[in-house]
């Protein structure tokens, strides 16, 4: 078996066994970004609108865009930390799977393989609840799925590898608390970061939830004007993500082997 | 010759500055059950994980299958089944799933697998639990879909560390029953215990460990003829009268243990040594003669019990 084919059985059982427990994950997934559109995009935004914003489009429009980066970061978050939590710690059937054929490295690419499939579910079920809310037009909303994919898997990976140097689950959450619902509120994803203070704008630029938002936004608002995107190139928020991504793999492999590999 | 599976010579496991496993050296032969008897932290586990790959070797040579477990894991993993101390079951899956995922990651077609499933659930009397979930099964059952599971591949060599360790009487007996049933169809099985019925029930042959080395090797039989004579009688006193007793009884029998709880006399004739208990004045609250087992072999060898 190559290495393809073995990251791909693994996926295969990632796979069997979501059709047991995809019920759990159709709150995240599908109702949260209705909510989020309904809520912020059509209630809060049409008290922005009236208000006079200068972004030059609705607040609903403007909103999807970020949100469909914050809802990849969401659930790569998610798919990096408690399932590789549960392989390792909890229930241990990683320490099963590497008995086999399949070693730490198969694992990780399965698991970013079906990691991949599962974001893009995820993201067309959202462009398309965001072209019902007219907040997207068709075309543009799918061309953002890849960029908002890569976001997604930039977060599983480097979170994995962060997981792996944990002991116990009681830090899972504060990774949420303090990094996940930060980012999602500061990236760019509800308002733009030019309205941040001037010192905390620079931080912004270093955080992947930007780079995410920025190339969701600019691909699927084509024409996007310089009051809601920066005037940073697009080819450096993909490097900035294909790197992270890499990063990720890379650690998630070698500390995934220490883990399982005493 | 019969074919030796395993080979190892002074094969050695170090965490930082602490010796798991201190140059041993075993063969383990084609279609015997080989165990590795010791206490825990004997570093009879660290041992499994090395042949099995998962644990890289320290120190030392050891080839599975003529094979170089640094270089080839994968070829030898191909051709193992493990089942592991602790279940790493998937609780996510059901029953069947876990084996079919097992076949899969094994490169099995599906059209392979699907027989083979029905075939093991039947050896492991879990037929009718096939569509439900693991994580309401017993103890016992989650241990024969373990071993189950490893048999998937129908492995060369089938790996068990402390296969029974937290089952109730009657599941043990069940799992030995079916590992029984490995060995009698030609299987070669590498079991570790701490349990010394289990290791004289299922090996044929095996190596008694402790801190990491190796203490003495045998079959059960030559194991027990070696080191302890053929009976044992147990002796408990009441608290006052056990160190007078000691003293009394010095030279009675050819070698004596003196545990916290009561004394071991090891003689080749009970019947005698009791005799010369009575003639000396020395009457137990109880007496208990049995025959000498792998325990009193390793409290020999040790000085310590198996299970404390």
């Amino acid at each position: 078996m190559t290495t393809v084919s073995r990251s791909l059985r693994f996926a295969e059982s990632e796979v069997i066994a979501y059709r047991r427990t995809w019920r759990g994950t159709v709150i995240t997934s599908f109702v949260n970004p209705v909510l989020f559109l309904a809520a912020m995009g059509a209630g809060l935004g049409s008290l922005v609108d009236a208000g006079g914003g200068n972004l030059g489009i609705p607040y609903l429009v403007f909103v999807a865009s970020g949100l469909m980066a914050a809802t990849a970061m969401q659930n790569g978050a998610g798919d990096g930390s408690f399932p590789v939590m549960a392989g390792v710690i909890w229930r241990k059937n990683f320490h099963g799977t590497i008995t086999t054929p399949l070693g730490p490295a198969d694992i990780i690419l399965g698991r970013l393989i079906w990691g991949v499939a599962r974001l893009v579910f995820v993201l067309c079920v959202f462009a398309v609840i965001a072209v019902l809310f007219g907040a997207m037009e068709l075309g543009p909303a799918l061309l953002a799925i890849p960029p908002a994919v890569l976001t997604g898997i930039a977060f599983t990976t480097v979170i994995t590898a962060w997981t792996l140097t944990q002991k116990d689950g009681t830090s899972l959450s504060t990774l949420f608390r303090f990094a996940i619902v930060p980012l999602f509120l500061f990236s760019g994803t509800f308002f733009p970061i030019s309205q941040l203070p001037d010192f905390l704008q620079p931080v912004a630029y270093i955080t992947p939830l930007f780079h995410g938002v920025e190339l969701v936004r600019k691909i699927a608002l084509p024409g996007a004007n310089a009051s809601i995107v920066t005037g940073l190139p697009i080819w450096a928020s993909l490097l900035y993500l294909i790197v992270m991504t890499a990063i990720g793999i890379y650690l998630s492999v070698r500390l995934l082997d220490r883990k399982l590999r005493p | 010759m019969t074919e030796i599976l395993v080979e190892a010579r002074g094969l050695t496991k170090r965490f930082d500055d602490f010796t798991a496993v201190d140059a041993i050296d075993f063969d383990i032969r084609k279609g015997e059950a080989f165990g590795f008897l010791g206490p825990n932290g004997a570093g009879k586990t660290s041992t499994m994980k090395m042949i099995t790959t998962v644990s890289p070797i320290t120190e030392g040579k050891m080839t599975v299958f003529g094979l170089d477990p640094t270089t080839q894991g994968r070829s030898i993993r191909q051709r193992i089944g493990v089942v592991p101390q602790e279940d790493n079951l998937d609780l996510e899956l059901t029953v069947a799933e876990n084996l079919y995922i097992y076949g899969r990651y094994h490169d099995m077609k599906k059209a392979d697998i699907m027989p083979r499933i029905e075939e093991l659930l039947d050896f492991a009397q879990l037929t009718e639990r096939k569509d439900s979930e693991v994580e309401p099964l017993s103890g016992g059952m989650k241990r024969r879909l373990t071993i189950a599971r490893a048999l998937i591949n129908d492995p060369d060599l089938i790996i068990l560390d402390e296969p029974t360790t937290g089952l109730d009487p009657q599941a043990r007996h069940l799992l030995w029953d079916r590992l029984y049933r490995l060995k009698r169809d030609g299987a070669t099985l590498i079991i570790t215990t701490h349990y010394m019925d289990e290791a004289e029930q299922l090996c044929d042959r095996l190596v008694v460990m402790d801190q990491g080395k190796i203490v003495a090797e045998g079959s059960p039989r030559e194991l027990i003829e070696q080191y302890a004579p053929r009976e044992v009688l147990e002796l408990r006193f009441d608290d006052e009268h056990n160190d007078d007793a000691v003293i009394k009884m010095d030279g009675v029998a050819p070698r004596s243990e003196v545990l916290a709880d009561r004394v071991l006399l090891y003689t080749d004739d009970a019947d005698d040594t009791q005799r010369a208990l009575h003639e000396r004045g020395i009457h137990p609250e109880q007496v208990l003669v049995r025959r000498s087992t792998l325990e009193d072999v390793f409290l020999r060898l040790t000085g310590r019990r198996l299970i404390d």
